[in-house]
């Protein structure tokens, strides 16, 4: 009870509202202030070590972090840079992405418009396994039946799309262990995750949209491009992005199937390049506490890129928002 | 108001179901190269005593528990002795880790292995830091495994492929490309090799392996080898496998190709090895006793009681049947103030590993056992740990 008088506006609801305190409510609401708290905590401890760390090996190395291609920071002097390592984690996310979303907006249309529903669930249950394979078993098959096999897909690029440079490859014999590879491998990977997303989102579309289109007289696909994709599009998006921060972090798949090497190259047929996190778990076992250092660095880089590319990702999506009616 | 979705599609289901069936079959099996795992059967031919006594084995046991992690290229041997020497002593159990050589030395350094397995000696800073376990004393490196680096190549209709060091560096840097090389044609006379292009497989990951066969190179062929040795792939050029078993995969599955890996991953897989021209009488094969006559030739350089070894006379040696490139990984202890519960059980293992009864073990899984005058220092070594 307040002593002091109250404004007259002060609305009544609020007040009672107030007054009804009970033990459960306050230990629930310090219980969710606490993990609200500890999340914070973990998060600047975790920022602060990585920072630490890696600020500590840049000072020591002689190359320039940023654009060296090496990865010694064993030699003496130490030199290290992550230019390679950049380069190709984009590169490779990249290929992913350009394989994996159009088929993924596919099938999700396919299970939520095409497909009888007797066929749908199957489906989406196989697409759900997809997504329970471990990445090492993804990286196995890669590496035993995903190169071979894709040696004459290389070929065939090469010999009618290697004026284009990019799909020039230097060595025709060499094994397909490329970045290339590596992004289907990717793209098969992310697919369920932008699948399952995609189809939610889809099925979210309200009913009265498509009727109304189909009223007009639209087609099943001008439904789809009248009403069901503009609806929908923030909604992909969020679970392209889903796909591409596996993609950039996917570690063991890329290890077992790549070729790295310490050579930036734009023919991403060429068995050359790397990633952070294929460089990390390459060079970690051999480490010493120096080479930690520098390895945690390039994660904290990795780490960067990732948020950069969360802020982008959330920027169209507010940007989306008020066409698409997804706010509603 | 419903939607008719289209139907008629009944056909794609039985695809479906093959789809899933495919992906639940798709499991990839892998090579175990181990082959044995440690048992812990109960032995009944030592009485469970405390303190040491002999067995019908010849192995003095202790008891206890040991903790110890490191090289991954001796794992297998370390593997083969634990199951020995726990099957005749009850009572005692040791635990190897086989991580890798660098996690190996910061464990044993920080104080929690009783010791350490390394595929290179011990660094000055590494020493330094050891001194802060070892009370009195500090880290030292007792050879104990060794073993040749197989160069393995798929060349279908070349069986008999001889090279020598320059040619094998010049290869491995990409100076030399096709397989009818004039190099290669000089060294492998009457052998119809073929003009494709040279596929060279590197380790991906850093390593001792790679560390020791570019020792090898610039020991043996520095012109030909512009880069200091590493454990990280220096050359330009070729391609890169994860571990010494995806090396090994990718030269059985890529014509062409040659890489390097421990002995027994050639055995395994079934791939030929080249046999190196070093000046000798004939060219010498990859065997584990070619690589004890080559280990032979290297020099203690360690000052007692530690026994790093020098092993540039070795890679340069002309002597008969001495296969030259070859790596010797290390154990490495306290000299002095190794820590009073393990120190029995420590001194009883590593002298069972380092007698002939244990090095006789190392032949059958790809490692060559040490030449007499090492062992004979090694074993004095380990008795006077304290």
């Amino acid at each position: 009870m307040t002593t002091t008088a109250p404004p007259p506006t002060t609305p009544e609801p609020h007040r009672v509202a107030r007054t009804v305190s009970r033990p459960g409510d306050r230990i629930f609401a310090g219980m969710a202030r606490g993990s609200g708290i500890l999340l914070l905590i973990v998060m600047a401890a975790i920022a602060l070590f990585l920072t630490v760390r890696a600020v500590s090996a840049i000072s020591k190395d002689h190359g320039n972090f940023l654009t060296t291609f090496e990865w010694t920071p064993s030699l003496n002097p130490p030199v290290f840079g992550i230019a390679v390592l950049a380069y190709g984690t984009v590169v490779s996310s990249v290929i992913a992405m350009a394989i994996a979303v159009p088929i993924a907006i596919g099938i999700a249309l396919f299970i939520t418009h095409y497909a009888p529903r007797r066929l749908g669930g199957p489906i989406a249950y196989v697409i759900d396994l997809l997504a329970a394979v471990p990445s090492i078993v993804y990286g196995l098959w890669g590496a035993l039946f995903l190169v071979p096999h894709l040696r004459g897909v290389n070929l065939w690029l090469d010999d009618y799309f290697g004026w284009t440079y990019i799909f020039h490859k230097q060595d025709p014999n060499s094994a397909a262990r490329s970045l290339f590879t590596v992004g289907i491998l990717l793209a098969i990977m992310i697919l369920p995750i932008i699948t399952n997303v995609s189809r939610e989102v889809i099925n979210q579309v309200p009913k009265m949209h498509e009727e109304a289109a189909l009223a007009l007289g639209a087609t099943r696909w001008e439904v789809i491009r009248l009403s069901v994709l503009p609806f929908a599009r923030s909604g992909i998006i969020s679970a392209s992005m889903l796909g591409l921060g596996r993609a950039l972090g996917e570690t063991m798949a890329v290890a077992t199937v790549l070729s790295a090497s310490p050579v930036l190259s734009a023919r991403i047929l060429d068995p050359v390049g790397g990633t952070f996190s294929q460089n990390i778990v390459a060079k970690f076992g051999e480490a010493d506490d120096f080479g930690r250092d520098a390895l945690i660095a390039s994660g904290l880089v990795l780490f960067l890129i990732t948020l950069l590319v969360n802020g982008a990702a959330r920027m169209i999506i507010q940007r989306r928002k008020e066409y698409s009616g997804a706010n509603a | 108001m419903k939607l008719q979705r289209k139907s008629g599609l009944r056909a794609l289901t039985v695809g479906a179901v093959a789809i899933t069936g495919a992906l639940v079959l798709s499991a990839c099996g892998s090579d175990d190269n181990s082959g044995s795992t440690p048992s812990n059967s109960a032995s009944s031919s030592n009485s469970a005593s405390s303190g040491t006594g002999s067995n019908a084995a010849g192995i003095s046991c202790a008891t206890g528990k040991l903790l110890s992690s490191g090289s991954t290229a001796q794992q297998n041997a370390i593997e083969s002795w634990v199951k020995d020497y726990q099957q005749a002593c009850s009572g005692a159990t040791i635990n190897y880790k086989p991580s890798s050589s660098g996690e190996g030395i910061i464990d044993f350094n920080n104080g929690t292995d009783a010791f350490a397995g390394s595929d290179s000696p011990l660094k000055p800073e590494e020493v330094a830091k050891s001194k802060s376990v070892c009370t009195g004393g500090t880290g030292i490196n007792i050879p104990m495994v060794g073993g040749p680096i197989a160069v393995g190549y798929n060349l279908p209709g070349v069986n008999n492929l001889v090279l020598n060091a320059s040619t094998l560096a010049k290869i491995f840097n990409g100076k030399i490309s096709t397989w009818n090389d004039q190099a290669i044609k000089a060294l492998n006379p009457g052998v119809n090799l073929p003009s494709t292009k040279i596929q060279s497989v590197h380790r991906q990951d850093d390593s001792g392996t790679t560390d020791n066969l570019t020792k090898y190179f610039k020991g043996a062929a520095p012109a030909d080898w512009p880069y200091e040795h590493a454990k990280a792939w220096a050359a330009k050029g070729g391609q890169a496998a994860a571990k010494s078993a995806g090396v090994a995969a990718l030269v059985k599955q890529t014509e062409g190709s040659i890489g390097y890996f421990e002995l027994s991953y050639a055995t395994a897989s079934q791939i030929p090895t080249v046999k190196i021209n070093t000046g000798a009488a004939a060219p010498v094969e990859a065997t584990t006793a070619n690589a004890s006559a080559g280990i032979a030739q290297a020099k203690v350089k360690g000052t007692a009681p530690d026994l790093a070894l020098d092993l540039s006379a070795a890679y340069t040696t002309k002597a008969d049947n001495a296969y030259p490139i070859v790596l010797v990984t290390y154990e490495i202890a306290c000299d002095k103030g190794n820590k009073a519960d393990t120190l029995a059980l420590t001194k009883s293992f590593l002298n069972y590993i380092a007698s002939d009864a244990g090095q006789a073990k190392l032949t059958d899984a790809g490692y060559a056992p040490l030449p007499t005058a090492i062992a004979t220092q090694v074993r004095t070594t380990i008795s006077a740990l304290s």
